[in-house]
Formats: structure tokens, C-alpha cells, sequence
């Protein structure tokens, strides 16, 4: 009873019970749109402390610990800092494509959360093409580094953006690929179908050595388009100083930092959704004792402890590998990642049509 | 509207990297010529930080010019200091008690170590690494911990004098030079698996910032840049001081000379000088740890010339003495400024985040190069 759909339907209820239904709609999606901004900046704190305790543990210190107990306030701290300094636009810049960008980075971050699945049937929009959707609407992503790279009229900034254009266009294709294994596997672009079709057990169990392979360069290929390392070129600090960023300050930074954030939130509940079931808990085919089991603990907790645990792993690759190179890193995508996803989606449909998964 | 940016007439991007780039570790100046991300041409401006040091030294007294070198190449100013105390002790013709010359060697090779692992952990910083930084400073705060007890700084040591060393090690120094070995072999391994394994390193690193030996040569090239080209140049080796000719190490030498070698030998280096370390550490001789000197020096009039192996190569102090208090004139032979004008010739060709790391195998001090 203490589940997120049954809080919703009680609120549409309790909303329909005194308002015409357009007023209800209009009232829910104002709630909705509160929900999501709320998440945002929860989400932009709670990552931000979390990548900051995990570097630290990783590198053997010992990160935030002055602000509130244990570091746990840093992270208003910081936003609070960033609120308050000045959001300068350089003289020079294109003043209307700087100051848009990283309201286009936010905007598309946004979007992207629509079709995802919180909990057992809790998501915003039940769309029928989840899947082509979020790949769509994350290829504008790189539009906003593009314009922030070009509009700054700064070297560095317009090297990292067109590094940045390089390496998302490619690493797109794979992960597009890998995603529609998948899609291939049960046949549905909904996400919320993708979940019911693991009710007998995750995909990366169920689909043998292909969905595999194509969980690897998933999470290889949106590490790449989140622009995470060893990735990070398009901000390569050592090179070119911030990147994209380098001439932002103030919320203007911070819409970028929050929307880096919050795509690696995305992109990591897209992964835990296709891959490992999303709010679906752990289920072994027909071991129902069990599968009941596993059913007491609530869906939202199987989705958020998947989703960080992505996030987690994405992190670790950030705080261990060394950064490569703009011609390694388009070597790696278009001489292995591409033909190793086009022959494993060969496989997947092979298999698929032969019902070798279980 | 955007205005044109710099550009040259063939279309070429110039950037200048610096003075202040968190890549260049310190204020060097680099203009790069670059065309799309490939390196046509690398122009180190130098003179941000100059601090006229030679010129200073003249208006200096024999035992006050040495503090002035520490502030040169500050990772390994011990060394220095050595370098500046042995070549007045060579005009002077001061016999250093072998105390003193353990002490010495000892501190260098300490030096040597705290250098090469700050340096560890900068050039995996350059290839986007932050981890291995945190952990070549675990080691590396042990052995400042060590320099502190007994120099009473953790940095600018000056500790050196002419005729000996300053004071008398202290009483933990044997112990805790013991600890350090002991922590430094259970951990050295890690250098190992994070870094020089790992397989994206070895991909950014092999092949890269090529340099002949020819090449090293002819550019000036000194210590490890040199020896990553196969150039056999140890000063430590051809011209000893101090009795590093009664100790058995090994002069490391790699033949590729691409980025990856530069960085073995670093790393093989750090396992000779501990060897070094552990061959003097229980042998320090009883005895006076300076030599009896006169309360002001006066070199005799003529010209004096001592090298020394640091951390990033050979380091020369020449001294033209007009036979007063004060050196008539001073020249420091500094190894990063040779080694820095091989940049251009190694970065020629490549892509821009390869010269972050050819830098990095370079090993530079900005005020070393820039006095």
C-alpha cells in the first residue's frame, strides 16, 4: 500500500474529487513539473556528494567533512556559492547562444526523464516509443556543448565542443545498437514492457554472451556521451583547461554541472532499466517462493540501488582511468565498439528468432 | 558577433597555452601553432617568473648564494645545494668528513625519490588520472616527514653548506629512512597495476614524443629524457662526487626513446635509489658532520665548474671568482631548460593531448627552467 502508484492514484483521486478533469490534468502536471525540478536538484546534490566521497575513498582521503556531519551540507554549500556569484558573459561571445546553452542542457536533461519508470507504475509519460525517445532527445545534448563551445569565442571551448560533437555523434551509434538488442529481445519500445518482459529474470541473465557484450559497450558508449573519463575530452582539464566550459561561471556552470549530473542519472536508469530489470526485483524464472521474497522489498528501492550502482561503476572508471586520446577514442568506437555491436545484434537476433534466451 | 579568432595565414589555430594552464605545472608559456588537433609548431616563451637568480648570487656571500638555489628547481633542491656546496668546496679545497658524505648522499637520493613520485603522479594527472597523485603523496609526505626532522624544512631544504651539512642528522633519521623503504616497497607495486600497466596509459605513452638519441644529444638533453634515449649520461656514473663511486647502482637506461621509456626509467630509477638508500642507511660513519671552515669564504681568483645528477638531469654551477667575498659571476647549468627545448622537435606532428603528456615525461620545474 505504501507504494508510489498508489500515492499517485490517491492525489488523482483526491484531485478529481473537486476539479473538472482538464483543471485535474492541469494541476497534476504542475505537480509533475515540481516533481521534476525537485528531483533535479536533489539528484544534483546528493551525485555531487557522492562523486566527491567516492574520489575521495578511492584516493585515500577523505573528502567533505566540515559542512553539516560527515560533508553531508557541502553540497549546498556549494550550490548556494554558485547562486550567489556572478554569472559573467564574456565580451566578444555570442550573447544569446551563451546564455542559452546550458538552458538547453538542462532542458534536454529534463526531458529525458519523462519516459522513465521511478517504481512499479510510476513513471511521468507512458510513451509507446521509450526507447526511441530517449535516444532521440539525448542526440540534442551535444547541440548545447556545441553552441556553449562556439558562442564563448574561445579556443578552448570551441576545441572541446568540436571534440565533443566528434565523440557523441559516434559513440551514439553504439549505443544505440546495444540498446536495441533489447528492444530486439522482447520486442516492445516501451520501457515499461521492457521491465514486465524480465518478470522471469533480467535480461543480462537471460540473454547469455550477447546482451553481455552489449551491456559492456552500453556502458563503455553513454560513459563516452556523458562525457565522463576517460572520456572527459571535450573538458580535458589538462588540455583545455575547462572545455566547453571554460568561459562560464556562476548558475550558468552550474546548469552544465547539474545537467552532466543528472545524464549520468539518466543515462544509468536507462542501463539498469534495459539491462537489469529496472524497478523489476530479482527474479529466478519460476522459483516463485523466492520471487515472492524478493517482491517485499518495495520497486522503487530495486530501481534507485540499480541505478546508483551504475552510477557507482561509472564513477570508478572516472577516478582510475587515465584519459585518451581524440584519435584512440574515435579508433575504439569506429574500428571495435561498432562492428563488435553489429555482429552482436546479428547474434541477438538470431537468437531471438531461434528463442535460444531463456 | 563573434570576431575572428587568432589565427595564421593558413588557416592555422594559435593558442597560448600559459602562463597560467593547470597543465603546465607551474607558468611556462607555450604558443602552439595547431592545425585541426595536430601540433605544427610548440614556441616556449620563457621569462614569467625570471628572478634574475645568477645575478642576485653575484651580491650574495659563497655560504649565503646557496639558499637562493633551493627556490630553482624546488623539487630537488637538496641536490642543488650540493652541487653549489661542492664546487665552492672545490675552489676552497675543503676536505668534507665522510659523515657529511653520507648524509649527502643519502639526501639526494631521498631527493631523487620525493621527485620522481610528485612527478608520477603529475604525469598521470596529465593523462586524466587524479588518483595516482594521492598516492605517490602518500609515500612522498613520508619522506618530507623525514627531511623536516632533520632539515627543519620540508621543501627549500638548505641544508647543504660548504664543508659538510648544516647539522647532525636526527636521532629517528635512521628509523625512519627504514619505515620509509619498508612502506615504499609494500606499496610500490601499486604504481604498477594503476598506472604503468594499465592499458590506456601504455596506448597514450607508447610510440609518442619521439627523440633519437642523436637528437637528445644535440639538444642538450640531460638524466632521464636523455636516458629514455638511450644516452648514457649519469653524472652520478662518468663524474662521481661524494663516493657515489664506491656504491652499486645501476645506470637505467631504456632504448625507444618514445614517452613510455622516459617514464620506465623514471620509475626504474626510484628502485636504484633505494638501493643506494639501503646501502648507506646503516653505514653512516661516526664523526664531524661539517668541515672546520673559515667564518667568511673567499675562493681563490679563477673559474670553478661542478656537475650534479638531480632529479631531472645535470646540474652545473659555474663560478668565476675574482678572489672576493661575493662570486664575480655565477651560471647555473639547468637540465630542464635543455630538456625543454626538445619539446618542439618531440610535439612536431602529434596530437595536442600528447604534448600535455611529453611534457609531463619531461619532467619540467618551471623555475628551474626560468631563473
Amino acid at each position: 500500500m505504501w507504494s508510489f502508484s498508489n500515492i499517485s492514484t490517491n492525489i488523482d483521486e483526491w484531485l478529481r474529487s473537486f476539479l473538472n478533469p482538464t483543471w485535474t490534468m492541469v494541476a497534476e502536471m504542475v505537480i509533475v513539473g515540481i516533481c521534476v525540478i525537485s528531483l533535479f536538484a536533489v539528484l544534483g546534490l546528493v551525485l555531487v556528494l557522492m562523486e566527491r566521497k567516492v574520489s575521495a575513498w578511492i584516493q585515500i582521503r577523505l573528502g567533505p567533512n566540515r559542512v553539516g556531519p560527515k560533508g553531508i551540507l557541502q553540497s549546498f554549500a556549494d550550490t548556494l556559492k554558485l547562486l550567489v556569484k556572478e554569472g559573467m558573459t564574456p565580451d566578444g561571445s555570442d550573447k544569446f547562444l551563451f546564455n542559452f546553452a546550458p538552458l538547453l542542457a538542462i532542458i534536454v536533461a529534463m526531458l529525458l526523464m519523462a519516459p522513465i519508470a521511478f517504481a512499479k507504475d510510476f513513471h511521468m509519460w507512458d510513451l509507446n516509443i521509450g526507447v526511441l525517445y530517449v535516444s532521440a532527445v539525448s542526440s540534442i545534448s551535444v547541440i548545447s556543448i556545441l553552441m556553449a563551445g562556439w558562442a564563448s569565442n574561445n579556443k578552448y571551448s570551441l576545441m572541446g565542443a568540436m571534440r565533443s560533437g566528434a565523440q557523441i555523434v559516434s559513440y551514439e551509434l553504439s549505443a544505440g545498437l546495444s540498446i536495441l538488442t533489447i528492444v530486439v529481445l522482447c520486442g516492445s519500445l516501451n520501457l515499461n514492457d521492457i521491465i514486465q518482459s524480465q518478470v522471469d529474470g533480467w535480461w543480462i541473465f537471460k540473454g547469455h554472451l550477447p546482451v553481455l557484450i552489449s551491456f559492456v559497450i552500453f556502458i563503455i558508449a553513454v560513459t563516452a556521451e556523458t562525457n565522463r573519463a576517460p572520456f572527459d575530452l571535450a573538458e580535458a582539464e589538462s588540455e583545455l583547461t575547462a572545455g566547453f566550459h571554460t568561459e562560464y561561471s556562476g548558475m550558468k556552470f552550474a546548469l552544465f554541472f547539474l545537467a552532466e549530473y543528472v545524464n549520468v542519472f539518466i543515462v544509468c536508469a536507462i542501463g539498469a532499466t534495459l539491462f537489469l530489470g529496472g524497478w523489476m526485483p530479482f527474479h529466478i524464472g519460476n522459483w516463485t517462493d523466492f520471487n515472492h521474497v524478493m517482491d517485499y522489498v518495495p520497486s522503487s528501492l530495486w530501481f534507485f540501488g540499480k541505478t546508483f550502482f551504475l552510477i557507482f561503476l561509472i564513477m570508478w572508471f572516472r577516478w582510475t582511468f587515465p584519459r585518451l586520446r581524440i584519435d584512440q577514442l574515435l579508433n575504439l568506437e569506429w574500428k571495435y565498439l561498432l562492428p563488435i555491436s553489429m555482429v552482436n545484434i546479428l547474434l541477438v537476433t538470431l537468437m531471438a528468432i531461434l528463442g535460444w534466451h531463456f | 558577433m563573434v570576431e575572428e579568432i587568432g589565427t595564421t595565414t593558413d588557416g592555422d589555430l594559435i593558442i597560448n597555452v600559459g602562463p597560467q594552464h593547470p597543465a603546465t605545472h607551474g607558468v611556462l608559456h607555450l604558443v602552439i601553432t595547431l592545425n585541426g588537433e595536430t601540433i605544427k609548431k610548440v614556441e616556449p616563451h620563457l621569462g614569467y617568473i625570471h628572478r634574475s637568480i645568477e645575478k642576485m648570487c653575484e651580491s650574495l656571500s659563497y655560504r649565503q648564494f646557496i639558499y637562493v638555489t633551493s627556490r630553482m628547481d624546488y623539487l630537488s633542491s637538496h641536490i642543488n645545494n650540493h652541487g653549489c656546496a661542492l664546487c665552492v668546496e672545490k675552489g676552497l679545497q675543503i676536505e668534507v668528513p665522510a659523515r657529511a658524505k653520507v648524509i649527502r648522499i643519502l639526501m639526494d637520493e631521498l631527493t631523487r625519490i620525493a621527485s620522481h613520485e610528485l612527478w608520477w603522479g603529475a604525469m598521470a594527472m596529465d593523462l586524466g588520472a587524479f588518483t595516482p597523485f594521492f598516492h605517490a603523496f602518500r609515500e612522498r609526505e613520508t619522506i618530507n616527514d623525514i627531511m623536516e626532522e632533520t632539515c627543519g624544512a620540508r621543501l627549500t631544504m638548505n641544508y647543504m653548506v660548504p664543508g659538510g651539512v648544516m647539522l647532525d642528522i636526527h636521532p629517528n633519521f635512521r628509523q625512519r629512512v627504514h619505515d620509509f623503504i619498508r612502506l615504499f616497497k609494500s606499496k610500490v607495486h601499486e604504481y604498477e597495476e594503476m598506472v604503468t600497466g594499465n592499458i590506456i596509459f601504455q596506448n597514450r605513452m607508447k610510440g609518442v614524443g619521439l627523440l633519437s638519441a642523436e637528437d637528445a644529444i644535440s639538444f642538450g638533453c640531460t638524466g632521464p629524457t636523455a636516458r629514455g634515449s638511450g644516452v648514457s649520461c649519469d653524472v652520478r656514473k662518468y663524474y662521481p662526487y661524494d663516493g657515489y663511486e664506491q656504491l652499486a647502482f645501476d645506470e637505467v637506461l631504456e632504448t625507444a626513446g618514445d614517452s613510455f621509456a622516459r617514464y620506465m626509467v623514471r620509475i626504474r630509477e626510484l628502485h636504484q635509489s633505494i638501493r643506494i638508500i639501503e646501502q648507506l642507511i646503516d653505514n653512516i660513519p661516526e664523526g664531524d658532520f661539517q668541515a672546520k671552515t673559515k667564518a667568511v669564504l673567499k675562493l681563490p681568483k679563477g673559474e670553478f665548474y661542478q656537475r650534479v645528477e638531480t632529479a631531472r638531469g645535470e646540474f652545473g654551477v659555474y663560478i668565476v671568482s675574482e678572489g672576493g667575498t661575493t662570486p664575480y659571476r655565477i651560471k647555473f647549468r639547468s637540465p630542464g631548460f635543455s630538456n625543454l627545448s626538445a619539446l618542439d622537435h618531440m610535439a612536431r606532428g602529434s596530437k595536442l593531448g600528447d604534448l600535455v603528456a611529453m611534457m609531463g615525461t619531461l619532467d619540467l620545474v618551471i623555475p628551474d627552467i626560468d631563473r
